[in-house]
This record gives structure tokens, sequence and C-alpha cells, in this order.
């Protein structure tokens, strides 16, 4: 029987939706191990996300009242020792940019085995099996983990939103926070530049991406947004480049968009991309790689040379 | 002051491909820098080109054939560069964040930086784990997907900002020494310029084996086994348009009149 921990996330006063589908994911792996849930919750008002945490399923939910928002030295030596004190075999957080920022230290200081971005999950007698891609998702791979603890961060939206209210006990866990071991302070939130467009509220969105090559060849979307009366968005690289302003990225950290059609052009598809734009009502590919992963959510596609298919498709409307 | 930057070479995979057994057969791989990697030695050079940094070291786990690749670091302006490999690695599948940790950790306790940069995470295996786990193993601060950085001359702390999810920014400030794990976009990777490529040559390029840093190979083996490797099944029943340009823009183009967004 190996007991089962998730890490819940919040920030700024909200629990994330992964801290909910992270509850799914624990359910499921507890039924195969035959062992209890447990979730742990961690800084600002965390009774409250107690509440929002108590699903079906849910045998214990434990509560670190220290501090507001995440500090990755809390958040270490919390679980750390909330592992140590529930013995248990399978520690779950989230593959966020904060479930980065602290699980790979609790595997590291519990000398334990580390899986992360997991996108399916399963146990055999001692070994779990995790799926995960590689190759910015052109493969995907499953590695074998033998023995407990193991720690494994779970990527969002793979999971679905555990439902159903639970009744689960909840503990406040004293956890013993070394002060001296918190080597940095969180000082602020910062919105990143905002601007005159909104691309969350576009109808139409022309999306750009790493095929374009080069800034010049940037008028040629330009031309295209003005001749269909779109909005133009961009995948992170074309940011990152410069070449468009960042409230124009759409992805996990850039905008989430959700208009009635979506045309990626050029654009790969990486999870972080698709995370943005996949509640699109209609999706549209324009790429010369059948394979590339925004295929997979594509409703229409067209395997072939943006530079050739955008000009012909201005023509259309001029 | 000294920082430590650790640079991968990885495989990108052509658009077409084919795997053999838990690998993807040689002949459709490229070797290239790592993306995320780029931003962190292009970090390191800013920093020794404001004076702020006296020395930017790199270091790589790989063969002899990843030397082309911290060539490409060293022409960029890093000061000497550290290969570590044996036959120990030669026979690992699937080189997780343990083994990696228990390398580096050797490698930063020989040369004792002040920061450590890492990409946020790699092309190929994706883990994004290593700067962290490396931080709490050599017992220094960390932070985790950094987008800024500020460094002043002689200070003990780095303020950085975090790239948190849609779009929020948190900003921190970290103790040094500190490892930090830095995100695509943070500043402009320079190319190599010819002059800088003529100069890598003269650079000192260190190989070390693990006996070399005390590292056990042992410690190198891994918890992780890799047991498949194939591609992945799509969900979707895409609509594919086909014909030439003129004939697929032409279907697209009704298919958007049709959904009234386009006229």
């Amino acid at each position: 029987m190996s007991d089962i921990l998730t890490i819940a996330e919040h920030r700024q006063g909200e629990l994330r939706d992964v801290s909910l589908e992270l509850l799914t994911a624990g359910a499921e792996l507890a039924e195969e191990t035959g062992g209890d849930l447990h979730v742990a919750v961690i800084s600002g008002d965390v009774d409250r996300y107690a509440e929002g945490l108590d699903r079906e399923g849910v045998d214990a939910i434990h509560t670190v009242a220290y501090g507001e928002e995440f500090n990755h030295d809390v958040y270490t030596q919390a679980v750390t020792q909330l592992v140590d004190s529930l013995e248990a075999s399978y520690v779950l957080g989230a593959n966020s940019v904060n479930g980065l920022d602290y699980l790979p230290a609790v595997a590291t200081r519990l000398d334990v085995p580390l899986v992360t971005d997991v996108v399916a999950l399963e146990t055999a007698g001692e070994t779990l099996t995790a799926t995960r891609e590689m190759y910015g998702g052109k493969v995907e791979t499953t590695v074998d983990v033998e023995g407990t603890p193991v720690v494994v961060s779970i990527r969002g939206a793979e999971w679905p939103i555990a439902e159903g209210e639970g009744s689960a006990a909840v503990e406040a866990f004293d956890a013993e926070i070394d002060e001296d071991a918190i080597g940095s302070s969180v000082n602020g939130f910062e919105e990143v530049a905002g601007g005159d467009v909104d691309i969350s509220e576009a109808d139409l969105l022309v999306s750009v991406g790493r095929g374009i090559d080069e800034e010049e060849n940037l008028e040629l979307i330009e031309e295209l947004a003005a001749a269909l009366g779109a909005t133009m968005s961009s995948s992170r690289p074309i940011v990152d480049a410069g070449w468009l302003p960042a409230n124009r990225q759409v992805g996990q950290s850039g905008k989430v968009v959700t208009p009635e059609v979506y045309i990626a052009i050029g654009i790969s598809g990486a999870v972080q991309h698709v995370a943005g734009m996949k509640g699109s009502e209609t999706i549209v590919a324009i790429n010369t790689d059948p394979n590339a992963p925004i295929m997979d959510i594509a409703d229409y596609a067209i395997h072939d040379d943006l530079f050739d298919v955008v000009p012909a498709l201005i023509e259309q409307f001029s | 002051m000294k920082i430590l930057v650790t640079v991968k070479e990885v495989a990108t995979v052509d658009d077409a491909f084919e795997i053999d057994g838990t690998a993807i057969d040689e002949r459709y791989l490229s070797a290239d820098l790592n993306e995320w990697d780029d931003y962190a030695i292009e970090e390191a050079v800013q920093l020794s080109e404001d004076g702020i940094v006296d020395e930017v070291v790199t270091v790589t786990i790989g063969d002899e054939d990843t030397e082309q690749t911290i060539r490409q670091a060293l022409a960029k302006g890093a000061d000497r560069a550290i290969r570590v490999w044996d036959d120990a690695l030669e026979e690992v599948d699937l080189l997780d964040v343990g083994a990696k940790v228990a390398i580096l950790e050797a490698v930063v306790a020989a040369e004792e930086p002040d920061l450590v940069l890492t990409g946020v995470q790699s092309g190929d295996d994706s883990f994004g784990a290593t700067g962290v786990a490396l931080a709490e193993a050599v017992g220094t601060q960390w932070a985790a997907v950094v987008n800024q950085l500020d460094l002043d001359n002689g200070a003990d702390v780095a303020s950085v900002h975090r790239e948190l999810e849609g779009g929020l920014e948190e900003l921190t400030d970290v103790d040094l020494p500190a490892v930090l794990s830095i995100q695509t976009g943070i500043n402009e990777p320079r190319y190599a310029s010819l002059r800088g490529i003529r100069m890598a040559q003269r650079k000192e390029l260190d190989h070390q084996t693990l006996a070399d840093l005390g590292v056990d190979a042992g410690d190198v083996a891994g918890d992780l086994e890799l047991t498949s490797m194939y591609e992945p099944e799509s969900e979707s029943d895409t609509t594919v348009f086909e014909g030439s340009a003129d004939d697929t823009a032409g279907q697209l183009a009704e298919l958007l009149r049709e959904k009234g967004v386009a006229q």
C-alpha cells in the first residue's frame, strides 16, 4: 500500500486549476496502489483553499499556514517534512513555473528520483511507469522508476479536474520552517507590457511562428491580417526575438485566446503554445511539416510552404 | 565574480524520422546548441562585458563531437570550457536529473562559481529541473525560469524576474551564490563573429573524466529507465486541404467566409 501526496498550487488568492487536476491523477494512482490520497496546501489562506480541495477521493488535506505567496524555500521544507511524516510513496506536483522551482529541490533533498512533465502514469508493484514527451513533442517515451518515494511533476490539462464533494479530514501540519534557510524573497508581481491590442478579444487570429524566418517577412502576415480584418498574434519565438510586443504572445506564459478561428502559420505547436490556444473554436494550421504537433489539434491543415500559401490567400481577399 | 554556464548539445529531429528501439535513428538527427543555454551564455557574456563578472566558464557533458558546440559558446565570449565525458556515460540511455547533478555538483565544487546559469530546459529530454536540483545539491540558492537579471558589481544579491504563467512576472531577490535557470527572451543572443570563432580556437577546452572529478560511475547510471519511444498517435480528425497553394488558399478562403470571420 502506497500513499500519494499531491501539492496544490495557488496564486494571488486563487487555487490554480492544476491543483484539481493533480487530485484526479493522485486518485487514479491511489486506486492502483490501494493507498490514501493526501493533499498539501502551503501558504496563503490555507483553510479556504482546503475547502476547494475537498473533492471525492481525497482522504486528508494538510494545511501549512506560513507566508502568503509561493516561496520555494518554504515549499521545499514543508513538502520534505510532509513526505517523511506521512511516509508518502509518490509526490505529485504541477509541472508549472513554480513546480519547477521547488520539486527538483524536494527530490534532491530526499535523495529520490524525479520525473518531470509527465502526461500519463501507472504503477505495477514497485514500478512506476511515466509517459513523457521528448524532442518538443515529436516522440512520446515511457520511463520506469523502481522503488519509492518518487517525485513527479505532471503537465497541466492532461488530467480532468476532480469533481464531486469530498469528506476529507483537514489537518494543520506543523512544519518547522527554518527561516535562516530562506535565501530568496518575493517582492511583488508585474504584468507584462500591455498595449492597445487585446488578442483575447479577437474573433479571428492570424498567428505567426518561427517558420516566418526573418523579421522582414512579418510584413506578409500583417498584409494577410489586414486583408482578412484579423488580429495578429504569435508564438513565443517571435516575441523572444523582439519582432512583436509581449502582449501579442499566445501561450502558457502569454495570453490564453479563444477566437472563432485561429490560423497558426509556421507554428510547430509546442505544448506551451497549445496551452494558450487549444480552446479556439476552429484551428487552421499552415505548416510544411505534416508531423508537427500543431497538426494533432488542428481542425484544418495545409501541409505547404507558408510563403506560397499566404500570398495566395491574400489574393483571395483583395 | 565567476559564472559557470551549463551548455548542452541537443539533437534536433528532421520532419520525417524513424525510431530505432528507444532512440531516433541517428540519420534523422542534427546537433545544435540548446536554445535556452544560448540565452544563458549571452547573459553571462553581457555581465562580463559590463565588468560585473571576471570569468565565464562553460561546462558540458558530452563526447568529443560536442566540442563544435562548445566552441560556439567560446566564440560568443565565454573564457574557457570544461567537457565531461567517459566510457561510463557512453553506456547511459537517458541521463536523468540525478545523474547530471552528480557530475555538475563535482564541477561546481572544483570551480566555486558565484553564479551558475543553466537554460530552463533542454530541447531534447526537457526535464527542466537540472538547475534547481543542482542548487539544492551544492547548497546554494536558486531561481527557476528567470527572464530578467539585475546584478550589481560586488552585490551579494541578484534581483530577478521569474516568468510565471499568464503574462505575470514575479520579482524576487536571491542570495548569492545561486543557480539561475534562464528563460528564452531574456536577451538577444549574439551570433559568433569570425573574430570570435578564430579566438575560440585558442581558448582552453578542458576534458575531464568522472575519475578526474571524483564521481562514481554508479552515480551516473540514473534512476530512470527509458523503456519505449514511439510517435504519438494523433487524436484529431484533421481535414487536410490538398492541391497547389492556390487551391488550398481557395479552400481556406471558402472556410473563412463560411464561418463569417472574413469577407
